[in-house]
């Protein structure tokens, strides 16, 4: 290996399958990309920093709806997940979410709007303070970011903001999945003459007040929002609660 | 040195000479007075410059109709001249079966000549057009040199209409986007499909309504039983005298639905939609693998949003 560890590094790598130990970086954007050094001060300055291919985003390579993107964030494999950052280097507004796994794992499928082919990262904290990236390009042709929404061109949203539809999974290959789709225009407000105006925060929480997740959503998030958890076991209904930076709540429960 | 210096000049050479941006476009007789460029059953690339699509003509009594341009100026241009290698009829009106790039980017070309769809198609390459040739101009290169967008003047119905002394029977459908023109030539019995019917190739979907298609598809499919029918003339892939076309479009499109909603129900998300095998019967069909992945954006959200319990 080109650069000399450190010795937390050194002390992960030795509980890690060989392999994967050996695909841990510290320096080198395994992406090679120009804006790497950037993303890094403003979004984990300060910690120390380690390329982990234990956090796997899944995105195609080549997208083919720039507003609607898939992206699949699993860091399941890493003990101690705190908090996951969500960001694409090349998009006009880098960020695009932010989780907090609480009693659920550290997993998160949604879809994102890129303006221009990037990378798109997932930076993992975990409790002793370490970021680990993981990441994957994503090929596509622009427009994601500076196209209107469809609300835009319809008055219906109006009337079904924040309209939350959603099931659970309890049995089968899929068994402990949430998924949830909430209505919402997710404006930019890159587009002229609409300003920003995108869900913040959501929150997932058991019947019994116990938080599964927070999730921080920014501007890049795709219109109409559908998110996919994996909890430990699908064990009754699942509160969704949150707000749009206008303030509108919304209060939903997600069946079994 | 010297040696590879000069092998490397003739390389670079050959690649230059091999992008003349000539179509080679050569009339195919279909029928008597009927004729079709069949374009080959893949994506635009810089290599074809888009020749991924037919387009027909007939040389009816008074004036030659043609049936869709093809994805360029270039395009239009070569098949014009090609037309003139075997008439010396005018052009008497083009005809646009659908709003989509690869059959109406021609139309600059006949620009001296009336040009005519389906008012809906018509609505469709006013509000498109522009972002379907930039969305050209980045898959097919410098073959789109000089491409805009020609407004088709003239609204076409259904019916029976006569042009240049030619009696066409005009048929309105829709499902692979909002408005599907099948043109009848009675005189011949050929059937020109548009793309309603793929044949070899995996169907686009990207203004598709499944269910819309899969009742066009029965359409059309009577339409080669009628006692007349010859030919069929898909709009991508060799013309058949069957229906076997329409088949294997209709296959397609049953089972691609059929794996959304399922996929949905199931609890996948799109990237696990995505990186779903294809089946065996489909997995050998031309540019299956991308168009299933296009399929997937374009329809998996309605499918997942039914499954969610969302309104539609």
């Amino acid at each position: 290996m080109k650069y000399p560890l450190t010795i937390a590094a050194i002390a992960l790598a030795a509980l890690m399958p060989p392999a994967e130990a050996a695909a841990l970086r510290e320096n080198g954007d395994p992406l090679a990309s120009a804006r790497w050094s950037e993303m890094q001060k403003a979004f984990l300055a300060g910690a120390p920093v380690l390329f982990d291919p234990r956090v796997k985003v899944v995105a195609p390579s080549t997208a083919e709806n720039p507003m609607q993107v898939p992206v699949t964030v699993d860091a399941t494999a890493l003990p101690g997940v705190v908090e996951v950052v969500v960001f694409a280097d090349f998009n006009p507004i880098v960020q695009v979410l932010r989780f907090f796994p609480e009693s659920a794992p550290a997993f998160l499928g949604f879809r994102v709007k890129l303006q221009q082919s990037t990378p798109v990262r997932a930076a993992v904290r975990t409790a002793e303070g370490v970021w680990h990236v993981g990441g994957t390009w994503v090929n596509t042709v622009g427009g994601g970011c500076t196209a209107p929404s469809a609300a835009g061109g319809s008055k219906e949203w109006q009337q079904r903001l924040n309209e939350v539809s959603g099931r659970q999974w309890s049995e089968g290959p899929n068994a402990g999945r949430l998924r949830m789709r909430i209505v919402h225009p997710m404006d930019t407000g890159l587009v002229a003459g609409t300003p920003a105006f995108f869900l913040e925060e959501i929150n997932f929480a058991d019947t019994a007040g116990k938080r599964l997740m927070r999730v921080q959503t920014y501007e890049p998030v795709s219109e109409n929002p559908v998110f996919t958890l994996q909890r430990t076991s699908a064990d009754g209904p699942v509160e969704a609660t949150g707000r749009d930076n206008n303030g509108n709540a919304f209060k939903a429960r997600i069946a079994q | 040195m010297k040696r590879l210096l000069c092998s490397l000049l003739m390389l670079v050479a050959g690649q230059l000479g091999a992008v003349d941006f000539d179509y080679r476009l050569s009339a195919r007789p279909l029928a008597e007075n009927v004729y079709a460029f069949i374009g080959k059953t893949e994506d635009f690339t810089t290599d074809n410059g888009g020749n991924i699509v037919n387009t027909a003509f007939i040389v009816a009594a008074q004036g030659v109709i043609v049936i869709d341009s093809g994805p360029s100026l270039r395009y239009g241009q070569q098949m014009r001249r090609a037309i003139a290698a075997v008439t010396a009829k005018p052009i008497a009106l083009v005809i646009n079966t659908h709003h989509h790039p690869d059959h109406f980017l021609g139309n600059q070309a006949f620009a001296d000549v009336p040009i005519a769809a389906l008012a809906e198609t018509r609505n469709g390459i006013a509000a498109d057009g522009n972002a379907f040739a930039e969305n050209l101009y980045r898959m097919s290169g410098d073959w789109m040199k000089g491409t805009e967008v020609q407004l088709p003047g003239k609204t076409l119905s259904a019916g029976v209409v006569e042009v240049a002394g030619r009696s066409l029977r005009l048929v309105a459908l829709d499902g692979h986007t909002g408005a599907d023109l099948v043109i009848v030539d009675a005189t011949s019995g050929v059937v020109f499909a548009g793309d309603l019917a793929f044949n070899g190739r995996a169907p686009t979907t990207p203004h598709a309504d499944i269910a819309h298609w899969l009742k066009a598809l029965d359409q059309l499919d009577a339409l080669t039983r009628e006692s007349g029918f010859k030919l069929l003339v898909p709009g991508h892939g060799a013309p058949t005298t069957d229906a076997a076309p329409i088949r294997q479009t209709r296959a397609w499109l049953t089972w691609l639905s059929a794996a959304l909603r399922d996929a949905a129900k199931a609890g996948l998300d799109m990237n696990d939609v995505l990186a779903r095998p294809l089946p065996a019967e489909f997995a050998s069909l031309p540019v299956a693998a991308s168009e299933y992945r296009r399929s997937v954006g374009h329809l998996f959200p309605a499918a997942e949003q039914e499954a969610l319990g969302a309104k539609p």
